[in-house]
């Protein structure tokens, strides 16, 4: 009876001091840019730390810095991110150099299905190759650059007769490039409300991504392609081609026309600061900035409009992805807790109140549920312009092939030197540099 | 009795440590102040620059720790000496830090000569000159792109009040005639006090009993200040010529903040083009070449400037 009753006590112990070491509260961080999202996202993780009892900590770093110390710290190996949701082009370079943890055994293991999240993102956040079915993330926020547009003053009759008359079409939602600037040239210096207003807000960033991101959003629908697709690296041509050309002069007639002056160096705030204080009547931002639209006391409240990335001159229709994977960063002492925080992430439910909190959610069972396309205003034109996506390189020398852009585009668009010929061609030297350092060409 | 009994005890208790150092000479009681520094210097000065060099030497990349390095010889620097976005670079350097000093010793002298008059409110205004040097760069750079905003700055405003042109039709930070200017005006704005204040201490250590014999000689204030004024404090000017020259030539922050390098390229100084192929391209290898071509161009220059500099205290 005594030895019985020892066991039973022995076996409690050791069952409780099991589930005490699976209950161990660590304190996880989680890495990240610093924007609306990110609040969201601290608002949503209270639930996870409720229900596993780990502590989560946040380092949000903003959009112009976000690489460089987010890299810098994956580089050296660095413990502060357990977990990171690093932007897409990360992918290649931290998947080749040890930074994120493969995650494929842990996805077969937890029944977690790339299947059931949109394509486009788990190729854009999660593969490595692409195209491959090796998993380095989960998709964690789906986003891509689309338009807004002010639907109060293109509802207006004076305005849309004047339209009318101008271009003999109705004054609306464009469908193609050319259609876009001529809407943007009808409102650009136009008097409205006693106030001088400009034609669009675009992508001009020099110094990180932005004009990059502003400038292929428009060159994929003319043609622009990065490579051959039938034979990797293969350049010359298709990034120079006559199609991707007019798409960089395209973008730098719409830059001179119809852009507010000082529009040389804008990015995403700058983007939202100019159509939120009613200086622009269109405005490119990626679909991250919609939720803030929607509540704003100025264009908020039924004022904006949105819109896919309009079609090119032979119809093509691309958009440039945005968004992030999360992944678990290799370096890490608290892997398993951070696992747990990705397999809690992944929940139909926890994906569903993502999206109702701003944040989009990758997941079908969310995006393709017949509410959706009516749960937000801009929701089937997010759902639209995923479908279209394409992005910018993922190579493990994203960062070099990237600047060079910057530098390429910046010069021409903004800078006004030399033609959209020379900066291409000159994009295509730079780029095989790179590639044949890296041993690819 | 008792007095003689605690002096000689208390010799006695100090004799093992007197002896450490009465062991040691003068010379070794030297090393062995001097060398926590020395240890310092070398490891955070001098082992960087051996392995900076030894770097610029190879194909090694930061952000590829697992990659094989391999020895490129001089092929790092035969592509930054033949690459034209590092010349045009080095051009915006050289136009940048001409005008800056150019302008900050013009208008820093001359404030200076101001200041030294006595005059009513003299202590306030030296106060109120000084203080643009007292902020951060960052802070500098942030509000001067406000005041440069085509829509709503203030230094376009002024500058439309002055010649009639629409504030909104220029960019001073947009336009690449006009950056390159907008980036000396606000350096020159920050710095021109710290010219001042050299030039001050160098007008205040004049003998007022120079321009008192200058005066007994009938001398005009023109033939004094041209003959007494300008060279006295010459050698003070060219200390603060050195380290502007120096600051300047190695400027970031500012530059950053106001333009980020555009457009295009055309306000991308050397340290911009450095950080970008340092630590967005990760370019280790071929970034240390480049970091050691700009260090033997300011030690170069300011050798032979420092030399300069002694010739003419020694005058």
């Amino acid at each position: 009876m005594h030895s019985r009753h020892l066991l039973t006590a022995g076996a409690c112990a050791l069952l409780m001091s099991g589930l005490a070491s699976q209950a161990k509260a660590e304190d996880l961080t989680l890495c990240w840019a610093s924007w609306d999202p990110a609040n969201a996202l601290v608002e949503l993780s209270k639930d996870f730390e409720a229900q596993s009892g780990h502590n989560m900590s946040f380092e949000f770093v903003p959009w112009p810095n976000f690489a460089d110390r987010m890299l810098n710290e994956l580089n050296s190996g660095g413990k502060l991110c357990d977990l990171m949701i690093g932007d897409s082009q990360w992918i290649g370079g931290s998947a080749e150099n040890g930074h994120y943890v493969k995650l494929n055994d842990f996805f077969d293991a937890e029944g977690i299905k790339m299947d059931d999240f949109i394509d486009a993102t788990v190729t854009g956040y999660s593969e490595w190759p692409k195209n491959s079915p090796n998993y380095w993330a989960l998709p964690a926020f789906g986003d891509v650059v689309g338009w807004t547009y002010r639907k109060d003053w293109f509802e207006r009759p004076e305005l849309r007769a004047e339209f009318k008359e101008k271009y003999g079409r109705d004054l609306g939602v464009p469908e193609t490039f050319a259609e876009l600037k001529d809407i943007a040239e009808f409102f650009q210096e136009r008097e409205i409300d006693g106030k001088t207003v400009y034609g669009a807000s675009i992508y001009t960033e020099r110094g990180s991504e932005g004009i990059t991101m502003g400038a292929m959003d428009v060159l994929y629908s003319f043609g622009f392609l990065y490579e051959n697709p039938d034979q990797p690296y293969d350049m010359e041509g298709f990034v120079n081609s006559e199609g991707a050309v007019a798409g960089l002069e395209y973008y730098k007639e719409l830059y001179d026309c119809c852009t507010p002056p000082g529009s040389s160096n804008g990015y995403m705030s700058e983007g939202i600061d100019a159509f939120k204080s009613g200086q622009v009547a269109l405005q490119m931002n990626f679909a991250f900035t919609w939720p803030g639209f929607e509540s704003d006391a100025n264009v908020g409240h039924g004022k904006t409009g949105y819109f896919v990335n309009p079609k090119g001159p032979n119809g093509d229709q691309f958009a440039q992805l945005g968004g992030q994977g999360i992944s678990v960063v290799s370096y890490s002492d608290k892997k398993d807790a951070a696992l747990e925080y990705i397999k809690w992430f992944a929940q139909p439910e926890v994906q569903a109140k993502w999206w109702e909190m701003g944040g989009f959610s990758c997941l079908k069972a969310v995006t393709l549920s017949p509410e959706f396309p009516e749960s937000q205003p801009y929701a089937q034109t997010f759902l639209d312009s995923m479908a279209v996506v394409k992005d910018f390189w993922a190579e493990p020398s994203y960062a070099t092939l990237l600047q060079d852009t910057q530098r390429r585009f910046h010069d021409y668009v903004v800078a006004g030197n030399g033609t959209a010929q020379e900066a291409l061609d000159g994009l295509v030297r730079d780029w095989t540099e790179t590639f044949e350092d890296d041993g690819k060409l | 009795m008792t007095d003689e009994t605690t002096v000689r005890d208390s010799a006695t208790a100090r004799a093992p440590h007197a002896r450490g150092f009465r062991g040691l000479s003068d010379r070794m009681v030297g090393w062995t102040f001097i060398a926590p520094s020395i240890i310092l210097l070398l490891a955070i000065n001098i082992f960087p620059l051996i392995w900076t060099i030894r770097l610029s030497l190879t194909n090694y990349r930061a952000n590829r720790t697992a990659a094989e390095v391999k020895s490129v010889g001089l092929r790092n620097y035969e592509r930054i000496l033949t690459d034209p976005d590092i010349w045009n670079a080095m051009q915006a350097t050289a136009h940048f830090v001409f005008w800056t000093l150019f302008l900050q010793v013009l208008i820093g002298f001359t404030l200076a000569y101001l200041i030294n008059k006595k005059f009513r409110g003299n202590d306030l205004w030296t106060t109120i000159i000084v203080l643009p040097m007292m902020l951060s760069p960052a802070v500098v750079g942030n509000f001067w792109t406000f005041l440069y905003q085509p829509q709503i700055g203030l230094f376009n405003y002024f500058v439309g009040f002055l010649t009639g042109a629409d504030p909104s039709s220029f960019s001073m930070i947009g336009d690449t005639a006009l950056a390159p200017w907008a980036i000396v005006i606000v350096d020159t704005w920050m710095w021109t006090p710290f010219v001042m204040l050299i030039c001050l201490a160098g007008l205040r250590s004049i003998p007022e009993s120079i321009y008192e014999a200058a005066e007994c000689d009938r001398a005009s204030k023109w033939r004094q200040f041209w003959t007494i004024t300008i060279p006295m404090a010459l050698p003070f000017l060219m200390l603060a010529v050195l380290f502007r020259g120096i600051e300047n030539f190695k400027m970031f922050d500012l530059v950053v903040q106001l333009t980020g390098g555009g457009p295009g390229s055309i306000t991308e100084l050397t340290s911009i083009n450095l950080k970008r192929e340092a630590f967005e391209k990760w370019r280790t290898g071929y970034a240390s070449a480049y970091a050691v071509i700009l260090f033997v161009t300011v030690f170069g220059l300011a050798s032979i400037y420092v030399k300069a500099l002694n010739k003419v205290k020694e005058r």
